[in-house]
């Protein structure tokens, strides 16, 4: 496991004035299927924030590597073009911008999707078909006024149009109703079978990765990974709840304090 | 001047000398600067008009020289030197029908606006004023052909059938003695447009008049008539710009618009000024019963502007929209706003504006919303929303309100905006820089305004955002 894709070492970042992520590593190889598991609170989403380059955090120590280039300074659409891809716990409402020509924007941005408008209005529909997205999604603005489900078909539209080399989908699953989350689950699929991307998913839901074949699984509390092991982890932390790792994050907490 | 070609509907490559260009004016035909009867007779005489506009004229510069300088409470225009502005400066060639009897330069110019291929593609008529003249106009023959008239209103003074339409409605609506740069323009007045539609007729494409001011320190005053008769329809399109100079220059228009009983006409304007540009012009609709006024209007550049263009609603059940924005930039400031007064009864207007301030400028939108009397069941509501870049510049909104009568109804709404952290996170994650995700969200914002907009202007509207974004324009 030399080449891994995401590479992140001794990690340790927060807001200006409260330290939430500490000493963090973590490594996800190209096509690997990775669960960040965790209570509440615990800097899931600050993770996924900090690997996507959000200024709002300041990085104190250790380093994001990917694709075997240090990408810890870089701004965050570097790093999009680079490969990585965030899918939001709650994407922002964009005003006035049609959904349509913003995917046209994104997708111009990066050469290898390089298309004629043609063809991409109809990979846009093919991909909006798969995700049971009706036509007048595209003519309205971005996320301005879908639901939370909508909203997160939307990110997975952008997924699927984008074909990064890393998903970190955070909590995409969450609040979706039954339809909603397969239709997601079947998005997931298409992604690691089209792109044979590599994902790191945020979630508390067993359901969403049962037709996924999970390489490795991550637990985070308070800002500590406490534990990583094989896919069988997720149904321990089925069954036991996070207790049992929130002793171990106290211990580790302690012994830095 | 180079011979590139420029597509002014290319909008991913934004080139910045797309309207900051000039041609030498050489050989035109320039009168002193300042202001006397003299200039003002001369400039008459070269029209060879009626003895009665010539009086008009004398009379208005009177009231200007009457009239005390700067108002006390808006931006200051100390930087005008009436001294200073040549208020007549006439390219030296006759209206054309064809573009290709357009001279070189003064075409080249239009052609880098885009103004021939709009004409060709999506208008039914074009007017192109230069300077102080109009250069070219010309009609679709099917729409003359309905008995729809769009002169100048130097020609329509020399046509026997419509010098007595210009002279029943010309300066009624604003009258010399409303303003200081009201009189100015009426004493100086040059070029613009007269537009005819007769009753019942609906005009099928818009009609543009574009006005450029190329030469340095001068004043442009051109006036746009108006008159569309009960039940008819039109669009109208008013485009302008110049390039920049370092020596002030004036614009001082005038437009009134007459809108009779079940008419419907649309005032569309993209104004693209340079920043050395004053702006004082004014705007007037009078609408008639069942008829509806829509103003949709976009304004960029200059160094001062105030505008605000005006609505009466004075038929029953009249109505008025409008939905303009402004971009205030360093060194810019904007007062800009809109009136609206409700005469009849059971009238409604809704007025949606945007301003975005940028680099230091300042934007200032004022409202007026007058409620008559008569005004049974008047409705009125005024939406202000401002996005603001950083903390050096400035928005400020002044709303007033006159409501006479106990069963109209006004609402006023006014937001303060910046473009949140998370958006610009958002959209760069996805691969936009970081100055691409502010031109999308600021684009975005200006979005209901620019979708009103027929879509080469809606192009052009966005094209002048991502220059303002940029900083590019002078
Ligand atoms: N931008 C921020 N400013 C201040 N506190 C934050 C910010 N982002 C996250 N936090 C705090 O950091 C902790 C971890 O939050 P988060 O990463 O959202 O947790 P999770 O996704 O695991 O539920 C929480 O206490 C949260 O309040
Ligand atoms: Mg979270």
């Amino acid at each position: 496991m030399s080449n891994q894709l995401l590479r992140v070492s001794g990690l340790s970042a927060g807001t200006e004035d409260k330290p939430i992520l500490h000493d963090v590593s973590l490594a996800v190889g190209a096509g690997e299927t990775h669960v960040l598991m965790g209570p509440n609170g615990a800097g899931k989403s600050t993770l996924g924030h900090v690997i996507m380059g959000d200024p709002a955090y300041q990085v104190s120590s250790g380093t994001i590597e990917f694709d075997g280039k240090d990408v810890t300074e870089d701004a965050a659409d570097k790093r999009s073009l680079a490969g990585i891809f965030l899918s939001y716990q709650a994407p922002v409402e964009v005003p006035g911008v049609p959904l349509y020509s913003y995917l046209r924007t994104i997708t111009q941005k990066r050469p290898e999707l390089k298309m004629t408008a043609r063809k991409f209005r109809a990979r846009v529909g093919e991909i909006a078909d798969q995700l049971d997205m009706g036509s007048s999604f595209l003519t309205r603005e971005l996320n301005v006024g879908f639901s939370g489900g909508e909203k997160k078909k939307i990110e997975m539209l952008q997924l699927l149009l984008l074909r990064p080399k890393l998903a970190i989908l955070d909590e995409t699953d969450s609040g979706l109703d039954v339809d909603a989350l397969s239709v997601v689950s079947r998005g997931i699929e298409t992604y690691r079978a089209d792109c044979d991307g590599a994902l790191l998913v945020i979630t508390h839901n067993t359901r969403i990765l049962e037709r996924l074949k999970v390489d490795r699984t991550h637990v985070m509390v308070q800002g500590h990974l406490v534990a990583e092991g094989p896919a069988s982890l997720i149904d321990s932390i089925d069954e036991h709840g996070f207790e049992q790792f929130e002793k171990a994050s106290a211990v580790a907490g302690g012994e830095r304090a | 001047m180079s011979e590139r070609t420029e597509k002014r509907t290319q909008v991913a490559d934004v080139d910045r000398s797309l309207y900051d260009f000039t041609y030498s004016e050489e050989g035109y035909e320039r009168y002193e600067d300042g202001l006397t009867p003299d200039i003002v007779r001369a400039i008459s005489e070269k029209k060879d008009e009626p003895q009665w506009m010539l009086e008009m004229r004398l009379a208005a510069l009177d009231t200007y020289h009457a009239k005390e300088m700067a108002p006390n409470w808006g931006p200051s225009i100390a930087g005008l030197d009436m001294d200073h502005i040549s208020t007549y400066v006439s390219p030296r060639t006759k209206q054309a029908k064809s573009w290709e009897d357009v001279p070189d330069d003064i075409k080249n110019t239009f052609e880098r606006l885009g103004i021939p291929e709009a004409e060709r593609e999506s208008l039914a008529g074009v007017g192109a004023q230069y300077d102080s003249e109009i250069v070219y106009h010309n009609m679709r023959e099917e729409v003359a052909k309905d008995g729809v008239v769009y002169t100048t209103i130097e020609d329509a003074l020399h046509d026997p059938q419509w010098e007595p339409v210009v002279h029943e409605y010309f300066g009624t609506l604003i009258p010399p003695a409303d303003h200081k740069f009201a009189a100015l323009h009426y004493a100086v007045w040059s070029g613009g447009s007269f537009v005819y539609v007769p009753a019942g007729v609906t005009v099928e494409y818009p009609l543009q008049s574009y006005f450029r001011l190329n030469a340095e320190g001068a004043g442009q005053f051109e006036h746009t008539l108006i008159i569309v008769e009960e039940g008819a329809d039109l669009h109208f399109i008013e485009g302008c710009s110049a390039p920049k100079y370092y020596e002030a220059n004036l614009h001082a228009g005038a437009v009134e618009l007459f809108v009779k009983d079940g008419a419907r006409l649309r005032y569309s304007t993209i104004e693209n000024w340079s920043k050395n540009m004053y702006n004082l012009n004014t705007k007037r609709a009078r609408v008639g019963a069942d008829a509806k006024m829509e103003w949709v209007s976009g304004s960029f550049g200059s160094h001062v502007s105030y505008l605000y263009p005006t609505t009466i609603l004075q038929g029953a059940r009249s109505s008025c929209e409008f939905s303009g924005i402004t971009f205030a930039g360093a060194t810019q400031d904007l007062d800009t706003g809109c009136k609206v007064i409700l005469n009849g009864p059971h009238t409604t207007a809704s007025m949606d504006t945007k301003s975005i301030s940028k680099d230091g400028g300042c934007n200032t939108f004022r409202s007026s919303v007058v409620i008559g009397r008569r005004a049974e069941g008047a409705r009125a509501t005024v939406s202000c929303q401002s996005l603001m870049l950083d903390d050096i510049s400035r928005s400020d909104t002044i709303p007033a309100m006159d409501v006479r009568n106990a069963t109209a109804s006004v609402g006023h709404e006014a937001t303060i905006g910046r473009i949140s952290d998370d958006t610009v996170l958002y959209l760069m994650s996805r691969g936009c820089t970081e100055a691409e995700a502010r031109t999308m969200v600021v684009g975005g914002f200006a979005n209901p305004v620019s979708k009103e907009l027929p879509l080469e202007y809606a192009v052009e509207m966005n094209n002048l955002i991502k220059l303002e974004m940029e900083g590019a324009i002078g």
